[in-house]
């Protein structure tokens, strides 16, 4: 638990231990993004404490809070269309100066998504959403993050491509970077999380395992889609 | 025949100034969606720089000075009047914009009491050269050149470098570009030293045809190299520079002609004929080149 907790808006409370996938589930509007966004710095929270390996991340610039190895894959990928994929990827690393070892992290990229090799001198509009999404996330590791917040990766996504991209943020994962995951579709996002937590109008009503949250009925009846 | 030829190269030579101005529009159109209409009195404010920095220091120190002087103006008047308002209605930044116009124009009628300021010969620009039988000052042919050369310098900026790069990125989406760590107030602040560098270019080569300079000497060349701007599609550079040749050709070629009073209202009606025909300009279609 190296990292502290990570607090954040509306009296919320939740923490991200070292190492783990960490999901956030919920329906729209419940806060999910916002908590994302929170972190990252791109809103201002009004009053709360957001600790990183015991920094205080609050009221810092967005810039600086990538620095300090926080990257997100924002929700409905946001990838720069006009630019190539090469240069997605580059933007990604746009506060690195060690341009070795930037080298090394592309070839990871490729080796994690070989199609955007293949593409990556097409501009990243022409890329299918499913390549986007992988888009986004190789970005958001170009600046080799210790905490990756992925925010719905699976939104608009064929099962198919769905399942890559989750088998993909697991090996990402295995490879000792923290995962804070939101998803709409929890499913997928409680059988691979190590610690879920259930955001409802801006409030946690329910946290465990991923495996905890999965069996539970009211999880299952409000977000599985299991009505009796 | 040549008289044809010295118009064409005239015209060529103004439109090249006029595409350093357009490239400033263009520019922070791109990045910040503003027209930003102080832009023509900032190459006003270069010519009044350097007629006053001309007078006390020798022309090689003089234009490099008026040139970080001009961009230092163009990088406060974005600090002071256009980055307080970021999260503001694009419709408050573009009336700060024409506060800045009226202020710079006033302040300039109030430093020259509204009197002409001569405008210092500039050797090399100043001198006469004879073409094609028709005598010109060689800054008609040290245009066109000079207009390439910084194009193609500024392509290479922005396609090439990582600021470039940043500037293309926060020109499309600037939260996406802030989470890359992207300082988007510094690519903003950039942009304006490059327009303002141009324009501080331009000026001097534009002035160098004329005798004198008052403070309303920003706002016509201003205006048509901003309908350059949208006649090539506001937001490209390539699209600014052709929108710039061509107002520079068609407004010299009319007024060589029996309908000179009317060269400025040619170029206007241009502007309402693309706005109503075809908003997006020359080369706006394609949204590739926002910046």
């Amino acid at each position: 638990m190296s990292y502290g907790g990570i607090q954040a808006l509306r009296g919320i409370d939740l923490e991200v231990p070292d190492g783990k996938i960490v999901t956030l589930i919920g329906a729209n509007g419940a806060g999910k993004s916002t908590t994302l966004r929170t972190i990252t710095g791109l809103v201002k929270a009004e009053s709360g404490s957001i600790q990183w390996n015991g920094e205080e991340l609050l009221g810092k610039s967005i810039d600086k809070i990538v620095a300090a190895g926080i990257a997100m894959s924002p929700e409905g990928r946001r990838v720069f269309a006009d630019l190539t994929v090469l240069e997605n990827l580059k933007l990604g690393a746009y506060l690195r100066k060690d341009k070795a070892e930037i080298e090394k992290d592309l070839k990871w990229v490729f080796e994690l998504f070989p199609r955007l090799e293949e593409r990556s001198w097409q501009s990243a509009g022409t890329l299918s959403g499913g390549e986007q999404q992988m888009l986004a996330v190789g970005r958001a590791l170009m600046s080799r993050p210790k905490l990756m917040m992925l925010d719905e990766p699976s939104l608009g996504l064929a099962p198919l491509v769905v399942q890559d991209i989750f088998s993909i943020i697991r090996e990402i994962n295995r490879q000792g970077v923290t995962v804070l995951l939101i998803e709409q579709n929890a499913n997928m996002a409680l059988k691979i999380a190590d610690l879920a937590y259930v955001l409802e109008t801006g409030r946690i009503t329910m946290s465990g395992t991923g495996a905890e949250l999965l069996a539970n009925e009211k999880v299952k009846e409000a977000y599985l889609g299991k009505h009796r | 025949m040549q008289y044809g030829i010295s118009i064409l190269l005239s015209g060529i030579s103004l439109g090249g100034q006029y595409a350093l101005i357009a490239i400033g529009y263009t520019m922070v159109y791109g990045i910040l969606r503003l027209i930003n209409f102080a832009h023509g009195d900032v190459f006003m404010a270069a010519g009044l720089i350097m007629v006053y920095l001309s007078a006390s220091l020798p022309i090689g120190a003089a234009v490099p000075l008026m040139i970080l002087l001009t961009v230092l103006l163009g990088f406060v008047i974005e600090r002071a009047a256009y980055k307080p308002l970021r999260s503001a209605p694009r419709m408050s930044v573009m009336i700060s914009a024409i506060g800045v116009s009226y202020l710079l124009q006033n302040l300039a009628t109030y430093i020259t009491g509204g009197l002409p300021q001569m405008y210092p010969n500039l050797p090399v620009l100043s001198d006469q050269i004879t073409i094609a039988g028709t005598s010109t000052k060689m800054v008609t042919v040290i245009t066109p050149f000079l207009v390439v050369a910084l194009v193609i310098a500024l392509t290479q900026l922005i396609n090439h470098t990582k600021i470039g790069m940043a500037m293309r990125a926060a020109s499309r989406d600037f939260e996406t570009a802030q989470l890359m760590g992207i300082k988007i107030n510094n690519v903003i602040s950039f942009t304006f030293v490059i327009g303002s560098l141009l324009a501080a270019v331009g000026s001097a080569l534009y002035f160098t045809n004329y005798p004198s300079i008052v403070p309303l000497s920003g706002s016509l060349p201003g205006l048509r190299a901003f309908v350059a701007a949208v006649f090539g599609g506001i937001g490209s550079i390539p699209g600014a520079v052709v929108g710039a040749f061509l107002i520079g050709l068609s407004e010299t070629v009319i007024k060589s002609s029996d309908w000179s009073v009317f060269s400025d209202a040619f170029t206007f009606a241009l502007l309402i004929i693309i706005l109503v025909v075809k908003p997006t300009g020359l080369f706006g279609e394609k949204s590739t080149d926002k910046v």
